[in-house]
């Protein structure tokens, strides 16, 4: 074993990296908000009982939690690649993740609407609330709530997930570290720096979720 | 004016309200006692709307509400309830969960909304107590808060479903206080309850349920010194 560190092409690349992983963070907050709303809709659809919206949100959620994410990237972007639909990679990752996201959030959802006790809705509309406003004003709140930490989680796992964009030819972090790997072969160097950053990322969003949750929970 | 007219209602196979009939006048104080599952929950959840009935009619104001055509988010705003479990929303100050409504119900500005939800919990004793969120309160307070949040919507009607049977001894008499001051000012009210001696004191009239027939409507002397049936005789002497 003879291979010797050299880190300055990684320290010179450095300014490259931070900004792809703008990129990175770019694409996990929309996937993460798109994939919510997305959840959130799966959710009542899988409640209402209009069976098409029972049966779409099922098929959904089925697909999302039980076949990689890998694959749904890639359905995304060759499967409808080979169909005609050519759709750019920033748009490809961000439209795989959310529809995976939605999946699971869509589950976690499930369990924070049962945790609100059913007469929290009663209340609200004996006051005059319309379905959707009790749920938007007294039920949702509670259930962000309830699902905080999972959905933490959820972030950070759509944030690392996101580095399968460097696949479809997105130049996040880990595609642009493999752009400059491939340039300078410093294999080592560049994915240890590049791993050091997306924990850097990890835990500024984590810190960031705290800082939220205090400044939206404070009191109960 | 509540009309109740052969109301029925059931739960799957079960019935529970065979056939109402039922007059509730502008000022009265009606309670409604019985054993559990003869019905009297379920016929306040019926007037505003909150179950679906299978028979009969409820008119509020004569506005029939289990009418497709009418706006039961409208009708809600007269009828104000109170409920057994304590029902304050939890992420919210007592002066937002009494707000909260007004502002997006009756679209009021928020500073409108938050005066009259301080006004509100004024009239009900928790005026020092608007910052305070549900865990830091009382069970009798967050009862007087529900009440509060229902007053702000002005309703005509108010309707309590054991509003103190989830509370310690020692808080029933603060919720009981509050509503004992509504009957005072003239709400017209509907008590599910199972304090006896608090049906008599406040109500007008008191009805006895049995296994969901309305057995028995009087005075609250006649019916609990002088039980014409004697379902209610049984069921006052279990209870007292």
């Amino acid at each position: 074993m003879d291979y010797e560190f050299l880190w300055r092409p990684v320290f010179q690349a450095l300014p490259q990296l931070l900004k792809a992983s703008l990129v990175t963070i770019e694409v996990s907050i929309l996937s993460m908000a798109i994939g919510l709303v997305i959840a959130l809709f799966l959710f009542f659809a899988r409640d209402s009982n209009v069976w098409f919206a029972r049966f779409f949100a099922n098929i959904w959620i089925e697909i999302a939690r039980n076949t990689p994410a890998l694959f749904q990237l890639f359905f995304f972007k060759f499967g409808l690649g080979a169909i005609g639909i050519i759709i750019d990679s920033y748009i490809t990752v961000v439209m795989a993740l959310a529809f995976n996201t939605a999946g699971y959030m869509a589950e976690t959802f499930r369990g924070g609407f049962k945790a609100i006790p059913n007469s929290q809705l009663n209340s609200a509309r004996s006051l005059g609330m319309t379905f959707v406003q009790a749920q938007c004003y007294v039920v949702i709140p509670q259930v962000l709530r309830a699902v905080w930490h999972p959905m933490t989680n959820q972030f950070i796992w759509v944030m690392l997930l996101t580095s399968l964009g460097m696949l479809v030819g997105l130049r996040e972090l880990s595609g642009e570290t493999q752009f400059l790997y491939s340039k300078t072969f410093r294999a080592f160097e560049f994915f240890a720096v590049t791993a050091l950053i997306y924990y850097c990322i990890a835990k500024l969003m984590l810190l960031l979720f705290r800082l939220i949750a205090w400044r939206l929970f404070r009191g109960q | 004016m509540i009309e109740i007219k052969d109301l029925k209602k059931s739960f799957g196979e079960l019935q529970v309200l065979k056939g109402i009939d039922l007059t509730v006048n502008n000022g009265e104080v009606l309670s409604v006692i019985g054993s559990s599952g003869s019905g009297k929950s379920t016929l306040l959840y019926c007037i505003n709307a909150l179950e679906p009935i299978d028979s009969g009619s409820i008119l509020v104001d004569s506005i029939s509400v289990h009418d497709k055509a009418t706006d039961v988010n409208k009708l809600r705003q007269k009828i104000g309830m109170v409920f057994q479990q304590f029902n304050m929303f939890p992420h919210l100050t007592a002066q937002e969960n009494v707000a909260l409504a007004p502002r997006k119900v009756k679209k009021m500005s928020k500073k409108d909304a938050m005066d009259l939800a301080a006004r509100q919990l004024e009239h009900v004793g928790l005026g020092e107590k608007v910052d305070s969120y549900p865990s830091a309160l009382s069970g009798g307070q967050q009862q007087r808060v529900a009440i509060a949040r229902a007053l702000a919507m002005e309703p005509s009607y108010m309707l309590f479903d054991e509003a103190t049977s989830a509370l310690d001894p020692e808080l029933v008499g603060e919720v009981e206080d509050t509503m004992r001051m509504l009957a005072k000012e003239g709400m017209t009210m509907i008590l599910v309850t199972h304090e006896i001696n608090f049906a008599r004191d406040v109500s007008d009239r008191i009805a006895f349920f049995h296994q969901g027939r309305m057995e028995e409507i009087n005075s609250p002397d006649q019916l609990i010194n002088h039980p014409a049936s004697e379902h209610t005789a049984k069921f006052l002497s279990n209870v007292r």
